[in-house]
């Protein structure tokens, strides 16, 4: 093959026989393992992957794939849900967000129950859809509510960057911008922990490098490899974690280096830089409080910010989890969605109890589809 | 939300700062703004996000990985018919 087909950036990464022929090297690779391994996934598109692919059914006994707390939805917490119901039932607001916030609940409800009410709440594609909502409704405030890790943050930052350069006045911004190296540290400063390895994002590392894993390997020797979205993709990154065991290495290496480098996307990172600075605390829905851990706007662009604007209204209250809910358990990687008594009866899809099964990519919502082990 | 949509860019408006760009046969428009200035050509394979083009895709780092598929499948071809061999040989009826 001299050449490239868009159809090759799909169907080349999926060949079914491939994946079986890499099954096989896994597993002669896993004879030599001095012990067996667990391998987190830290996001939720390649759990998503493997229950897809069912990549965990082609693993060795002494490999395991654990699942990380890579899914934005399913770590945000329910008051930053109630945030954006409260603000979407104000007045001359409209509240614009991406199509996986619609059915998360909150104490309230969900997005769809504040529509229910009258809330004029809009999902969008892209955040630059603002843009189009802000010119066709001048008489009203429209409140993009932000929410992503690394790989969504230039998205808001492009938008922020062109609502100041048009001078757009009905643009504001709800931050929830979260980051992934803070929450592995917090996996990893658990002495229970029983990860072995990492299997790194996909897109959030197209923005932010292979750079911002280095620690794990320098500090906390834990091999990490980042790896593409494409089921061979993931057998192929097993592989190269494989490797580094037996030939006791442990480093960053990048399976997906057809998308990302060890820098990042610069202009990307530049944006974000202007426009936000670090939150002191985040809570993490399931994980708890983790210092640094997400981003907010700079003092400098309050005047853009919904939760400086709407302090008054914004609900302060902290609320935990339904009792029955281990979502918590399976974002830490200490709980596998099978261990769920609420699992596929009280919780499902259409009505979640927790957040792993609202979201597409939260672990509990990918077992659910793929069913493989009902 | 992180999943991202390999694309091939077929039209560029500097004026806007717009790509357009096929997307298995969907037609869309997406925006520069978080690459560098005049990186992005016609013809570039590009990966696709919430409406923003987030970075270039290695079009030679591709086709090497496609390459080391092909050659994994050939070896364990081979290493099949070896094994098919031998278990024809030590085939008592045989």
């Amino acid at each position: 093959m001299d050449k490239l087909n868009l159809k090759d950036l799909y169907d080349g990464f999926r060949q079914p026989e491939v994946i079986k022929s890499y099954a096989k090297l896994i597993s002669q690779e896993a004879t030599k393992l001095p012990k067996p391994i667990n391998i987190m996934e830290v996001c939720g598109g390649h759990t998503h992957s493997i229950m897809k692919y069912g990549l965990n059914q082609l693993l060795p006994k002494n490999v395991n794939f654990i699942h990380g707390p890579g899914c934005p939805v399913c770590v945000m917490p329910k008051e930053r849900i109630d945030h954006a119901y409260a603000l979407s039932l104000q007045e001359n607001v409209i509240l614009v967000t991406l199509g996986d916030m619609i059915k998360v609940p909150g104490s309230n409800g969900n997005l769809q129950d504040a529509r229910a009410k009258g809330a004029d709440v809009r999902f969008v594609y892209s955040p630059l859809d603002c843009l189009k909502i802000a010119r066709d409704n001048e008489n009203k405030t429209i409140i993009f509510f932000a929410i992503g890790f690394e790989t969504t943050t230039p998205m808001t930052t492009a938008l922020i960057n062109q609502v100041i350069k048009k001078d757009i006045k009905n643009i504001l911004f709800h931050i929830n911008h979260i980051t992934v190296p803070e929450p592995m540290r917090v996996l990893l400063d658990d002495k229970t922990n029983t990860i072995d390895a990492f299997i790194g994002p996909s897109h959030v590392s197209v923005i932010s490098g292979s750079k911002i894993y280095d620690e794990f390997a320098d500090k906390y020797n834990k091999p990490v490899v980042v790896s593409g979205f494409e089921p061979l993709d993931v057998m192929q990154s097993v592989l190269m974690i494989l490797k580094q065991f037996n030939e006791e290495r442990c480093e960053v290496e990048v399976e997906y280096s057809r998308s990302v480098s060890k820098d990042g996307n610069l202009v990307a990172q530049k944006l974000n830089d202007k426009y936000f600075e670090r939150r002191e605390h985040f809570r993490w829905r399931g994980i708890g409080d983790i210092a640094n851990s997400a981003l907010k706007l700079k003092d400098k662009y309050a005047y853009l910010d919904a939760e400086v604007k709407y302090a008054d209204i914004l609900p302060t209250k902290l609320i935990d989890d339904h009792k029955l809910c281990i979502c918590g358990e399976i974002l830490k990687g200490k709980a596998n969605p099978k261990d769920c008594k609420v699992f596929g009866t009280a919780c499902t899809p259409s009505s979640p109890l927790g957040s792993c099964m609202v979201s597409s990519e939260g672990a509990c919502a990918a077992y659910y589809k793929y069913g493989n082990l009902l | 939300m992180c999943l991202s949509i390999p694309s091939k860019v077929t039209k560029i408006d500097k004026e806007n700062n717009i790509a357009t760009v096929d997307t298995m046969g969907i037609s869309r428009d997406a925006s520069l703004d978080l690459m560098e200035e005049g990186d992005v050509k016609i013809g570039d394979y590009v990966l696709l996000h919430i409406g923003f083009i987030m970075n270039k895709i290695d079009e030679e780092d591709a086709l090497a990985s496609l390459e080391t598929y092909q050659e994994i499948l050939d070896a364990m071809d081979e290493e099949e018919r070896q094994k098919a061999i031998q278990e024809s040989d030590n085939c008592p009826n045989g």
